[in-house]
Order: structure tokens, then sequence, then C-alpha cells
């Protein structure tokens, strides 16, 4: 990459217009909501979740050493379940994204180039 | 720390395996990285390793970039030594790869090209930003950097059974010399393949010594738990929250909730974690890296768990602390134990073995972090903001791997300095950093339209100062008896006596939300307008478009 252009780092592409007006087609205004609409609540939920667990290995000792099965306490399961929810959330985005945001992604970009040739 | 060894009797073996297993890796690596050299012609395969690795190839990079000699060695220990309290390391970092799933690695694989403030200056004024960002890449890295290699030097002594601080100093000279070695010469080609087999390594032997343990208690848990807690001496309090994080007044239990924040939301904000996007063909392959990524380390932690209760069990935590206060030693000592135990031909090879594998994990790590903090001094201050974007993509690389023959170098000589101090929160400040300046900063840039550059700058700035200044103020440079620590903090920096200002030994709890804040009150400050380029900036983060 030898440019000289004023955008020192300028990323291949169509020119700024053409994203403007990707980015008010219908296909991309649901592939945006889609996702966000998948992630931000997905995050608020692990994050929530996680903080319950720290919050009361901080503050609800007794709670959490009461013995579930033989010496296996709330604590321990409270954190395998930590394990479990974060396996569980991934593959779910996996398939979700695979099912729902990859093609229409593919779409898009499959348009887009075809406008520039 | 006693110097004498974990072995007494049979040292000389297992040394002398240990050494020999060693060498074979080293062997094998710097054959990896003389094959990957010849493959690396453009800085896309200098610093993306050509963005042909799979799905799979990167999810094990992944996780041997993420998983330390500190999540190996460190955590292990800190179960064996406090029961339930380390096992909230594990879970932070690994719920942690949820927010660079979801929120970050696909987009910055769709939308940079080389470093984390190719996405971050993306919208912005070139230089500031990209200044802003080289900074805090450079510091996190050598934060993290300056962990591993004091510990590489304190872990020789204790598993070989060296002392003196010439044998440290040796080995802090090894690990710095084969790190800027295998990223000079290898680039990120030959640093991912050394992720790679040093993942398949860590994992293997992890494994070997996990079913070992739970055979010896007929794979129930619960009586696995139950010996632990009967060798801790601490009886059913060692499986319960709170032996680390005892006592049990205000600060401590806000120190506790700081470092799970800084855990949680540190690691999408790790610049060699983030760069490991870029060695893939497109955002789906990123995605399908995380999946293997958040599946290896996962199973990794559940493995840690069992070995570190395993530790308490089978070596107890007094045999523990007499050979490491801190619990370092604890998984080679069960490997000794396993084998047969201490003067046995099984206990030495199996220490030997596990000896090996925390060198090589070690040596991974610190090849990730020199490879990450070269590639944003060449590309972030060498291209964009000293030359202005007029390096040739040849000047480029070879400013990249300078840099990291001088990072290696100053990091050699910090860590030399260093090596009586216990620099273990050095990775908890690393992740603090991270979770307060990057991630603000990442965010902001990803699903903000009003964020500009101002805001850009001063939530990097404010994160990563406020982080180290409230270090600074805490009990870990100031010892004298404080809430986190009653009795005082004896390895402390400055002073042993003084009582330090803020009791906090973590300063994620004030520095994270610092971070969001500045991050958007610079914003609303600065009348820039980026709308145009943050439109942009989505639609390519979104579908890939134009994605390098």
């Amino acid at each position: 990459m030898t440019t000289k252009s004023p955008d020192p780092d300028p990323a291949p592409g169509p020119d700024n217009g053409t994203y403007q007006s990707i980015s008010e087609s219908t296909t991309y205004q649901e592939l945006r909501k889609r996702f966000r609409s998948f992630v931000f609540p997905m995050t608020v939920a692990f994050l929530l979740w996680y903080l319950l667990y720290v919050v009361l290995s901080a503050y609800a000792r007794g709670f959490m050493g009461t013995k579930v099965v033989g010496n296996i306490n709330v604590a321990l399961v409270f954190g395998l379940l930590q394990f479990v929810s974060t396996f569980l959330i991934t593959w779910w985005y996996a398939k979700f994204a695979a099912r729902r945001l990859d093609p229409a992604a593919e779409e898009i970009r499959n348009s887009a180039s075809e406008v520039r040739s | 720390m006693t110097g004498t060894g974990v072995l007494a009797v049979s040292e000389t073996t297992h040394r002398t395996i240990s050494i020999a297993l060693f060498a074979v890796f080293v062997a094998i690596t710097l054959y990896i990285t003389i094959w990957a050299s010849r493959h690396t012609k453009t800085a896309a395969d200098f610093y993306a390793g050509g963005r042909q690795f799979s799905g799979l190839q990167n999810g094990l990079a992944i996780g041997g970039d993420y998983m330390s000699a500190a999540s190996f060695l460190g955590i292990g220990g800190l179960i064996a030594l406090f029961g339930y309290d380390g096992y909230l390391y594990s879970i932070g970092f690994l719920v942690a790869w949820l927010v660079a799933l979801l929120l970050v690695a696909e987009l910055l694989r769709n939308s940079g090209r080389f470093t984390m403030a190719d996405v971050l200056a993306f919208r912005m004024r070139q230089r500031p930003v990209r200044t802003a960002a080289g900074v805090s890449t450079i510091t996190v890295s050598i934060f993290y950097l300056l962990a591993q290699m004091v510990g590489a030097g304190a872990l020789v002594a204790l598993l070989l059974g060296v002392s003196g601080e010439g044998a440290k100093i040796a080995t802090i000279v090894v690990v710095g010399a084969l790190m800027i070695f295998y990223v000079t010469v290898g680039g990120m080609k030959g640093t991912t393949w050394v992720q790679i087999v040093k993942a398949v390594l860590l994992m293997s032997g992890a494994l070997l010594m996990t079913v070992w343990v739970l055979a010896k208690y007929n794979f129930n848990i619960s009586t696995l738990l139950g010996a632990a807690a009967d060798q801790s001496g601490e009886g059913a309090a060692f499986l319960e929250p709170g032996l680390r994080y005892g006592a049990t007044d205000f600060w401590s239990k806000i120190d506790l909730l700081s470092l799970g924040l800084a855990l949680v939301l540190g690691t999408a904000g790790l610049p060699h974690i983030l760069i490991r996007f870029y060695t893939v063909p497109n955002a789906r392959a990123a995605r399908t890296s995380v999946n293997w990524g958040i599946g290896l380390i996962g199973t990794f932690y559940l493995m840690t768990l069992v070995l570190g209760f395993g530790a308490a069990a089978l070596v107890g935590s007094s045999v523990i602390r007499e050979q490491d206060r801190a619990g370092n030693t604890a998984l080679p000592q069960l490997a000794q134990e396993l084998g047969g135990g201490a003067g046995s031909w099984g206990g030495s090879i199996f220490l030997a073995v596990i000896a090996a594998v925390a060198f090589a994990t070690i040596l991974a790590v610190v090849a990730g972090l020199t490879l990450a903090s070269s590639s944003s001094f060449a590309h972030d201050l060498f291209a964009n903001v000293i030359k202005r974007g007029t390096a040739s993509e040849r000047d480029e690389v070879s400013a990249a791997r300078m840099a990291a023959f001088v990072i290696g170098a100053i990091a050699i000589v910090l860590s030399i300095f260093a090596r009586g101090i216990n620099v273990t929160f050095l990775v908890a400040l690393a992740f603090a950093v991270a979770a307060a300046a990057n991630l603000p900063t990442l965010l902001y840039s990803l699903y903000w339209k009003r964020f500009n550059t101002r805001g850009a700058v001063t939530a990097i700035y404010g994160g990563l100062i406020s982080s180290v200044a409230l270090v600074l103020v805490s009990p870990i440079c100031w010892g004298g008896p404080s809430a986190t620590l009653p009795r005082g903090n004896a390895d402390a920096i400055f002073s042993t006596e003084i009582t330090a200002p803020i009791p906090l030994q973590n300063p994620g709890i004030i520095s994270i939300p610092l971070g969001f804040l500045l991050g958007w009150l610079g914003t609303v400050l600065s009348k820039e307008d980026t709308t145009a380029k943050a439109t942009e900036l989505e639609v390519r983060s979104l579908t890939g478009i134009g994605a390098h």
C-alpha cells in the first residue's frame, strides 16, 4: 500500500455515498434490527446474571454455603451454572447468526458488488 | 519462596527431563517460526498471518493466547489454597468471552485491518486517536508481559530447583530472546502456530491430570471436595466464598465486585486478543473461532477447578504453602504426587512434563503480547502518526520488527529490575485498563453515532490514567494495614508502613464507569460530527462490505 491520499489508511470498497444508500435500504435496516435486538438484551442478561453471582458471593455467603448434595453447595452449583449459561448463549448465538444474520449480510454484500461492477 | 525446588530427592532427574522436554518444544517452535518466515511476505502476512487460519485453528490460538501461566498455575494455586474464591477468577475470565463474541469480534473483523486502533480511529481524526490507542495498547501489553516474564523467572527457580538470582535473570533473558525471535522472524503466522502447539499441549496435560485426579476419587466430585476441605484445615469454609476475600467489611466486598467487573469487561479490550480476529478470512470464521475458544477455555477452567481441589486434597495446603506462599507450584506438586510422589520416577517424569507445559504456556503468551504491541507501534504510531500514512508496506513491517526487538529488550530489562516484586497485580491491572480505556472507546465507536474524536481521546486517557493512578495509591504500593488487608501487605512496592489512601486493590469499579463517563462527556463537549463515517463503519461492520 503506497497510496498518498489524505486518508492515512484507506479501506477498500465503495465510497461513502454508497454506504449511506445501503444503510437506508430495508434489508439493511432489518439486519441491523435483528442483530441489535439479539445482542443488546442478551448482553444485559448475562451481565446481570454474572453480577448476581458476584454480589451473592460477596454479600450472601451463608446462602451460598448451603449444602445441596453431599459436599456440593449452592456456590459451586451457581458457578457451574455460569459455565452452562455461557456455553448455551454461545451455541444459541451461533445458531441465530447462521440463520438470521449471515444470509442477510451476504445478500447486501452481493447487491453492493453488483452495483459496483 | 524456599528456592529448594519442588523435589529434594530426585531433583536432577526431573530437572534433566524438564529441560529436555522444554528443549524439544523450543526446537519445534523454532522450526515452525522459520517455516512461517518463508511464507511471510506482505504486511497482511506479518500482522494477520495472511488471514488464512481456519476457525478451529484460530480458536486454539485464542486459547493459547488467553490461558496464561497465571491461569494455569495461578488459578490452580488459588483454588488449592483458598478453595472457592479461586473459582471466581475463572468464571469472570470465561463469561468475559460473551462480550467479545456478541459485541466485538465479528464487527472488528469486518471493519478493521491490523490493529485495535483501525476500528477506534475509523470515524475520527487519525493522529490523536491512533496515538491514544497506541499508547494504551502498548501499556496494557507491557503490564501483562512483565507479569508473565517475572513469573517465569520465579517459576524456574521453583520448578527446576535452581536457586539464586543468576538463574532468574537467565530465565528472563532466554524467555525474552525466544519471544523476540518468534515475533520478528515468524510474525503472526509463526506466533499463531506457537499458540496452537501450546494450546494442544496445555489441554492434553490438564486433561490427563484431571482424569487422574477424578479416578482417585471414583469420579465422585463430592468425595473430592470433602477430601479437599478436610486437608485444607478450613473445613466447609474452604468450599464457600470468603477465604481469599475474607475480611467482611465494606471495602473488601467492593474490592471483590471491582475485580469481578474488570475480569468480565477486560477481555474484549485486550489488544493481543483483538488482533487474533484478523487472522481468519471473514466475520463468520471469527465467530467460529470464538466459539471454539469459549469451548476450550471453559473446559480448561472446569479442569483447573478439579486440579485445584485435587491439589488441596492430595498434596495439602500446608505442603503447598511451604513451597510457595502464593500457591503457584500447587499443580506441579500435584503432578508429582499423582506420578508416585517425591523421589519416585513417575513423580519426577510427570512433574517434568507439567513444568515444561508451564514454560511453553509462558512463551506463547509473551510472544502474542510482543506482537500486539509492536504491531500497534508500527501500524498506529509509526505509519499513521509519524509518517501520516505515507510509509510503504515494507517500511511498516520493518518498523514492526524493530519495535518487537526494542519492546522485547525493554521488557527483559524491566523484568530483571522487577524480579523481586510480586507482580501478579499487573494482570488484574492490564484487565482493568483494557476495560476502562479500550472497551468504552470500542463500544462507543461501533454503536454510538454521536461519538467523536474528543470522546475517544478522553475515554482512553481517562480510563488508562485513572486505573494506573488508583493502583499507585492502593495497598499494592502502600503496605500499611488497610481495610482490605488488615494485616498489611509485606510485598508492598513503596512502603510497608504507610497506609494506602484508598484501600481498593482493584481499580475497576471506579475507573471503568469513569472511562465510559469521560467518553460521553468528551463527546458532548465537542461539536465534531462523525455521522457520515459512523454510518459507513456500521454498514461495513455488520455486512463485511469492503472488509480486508
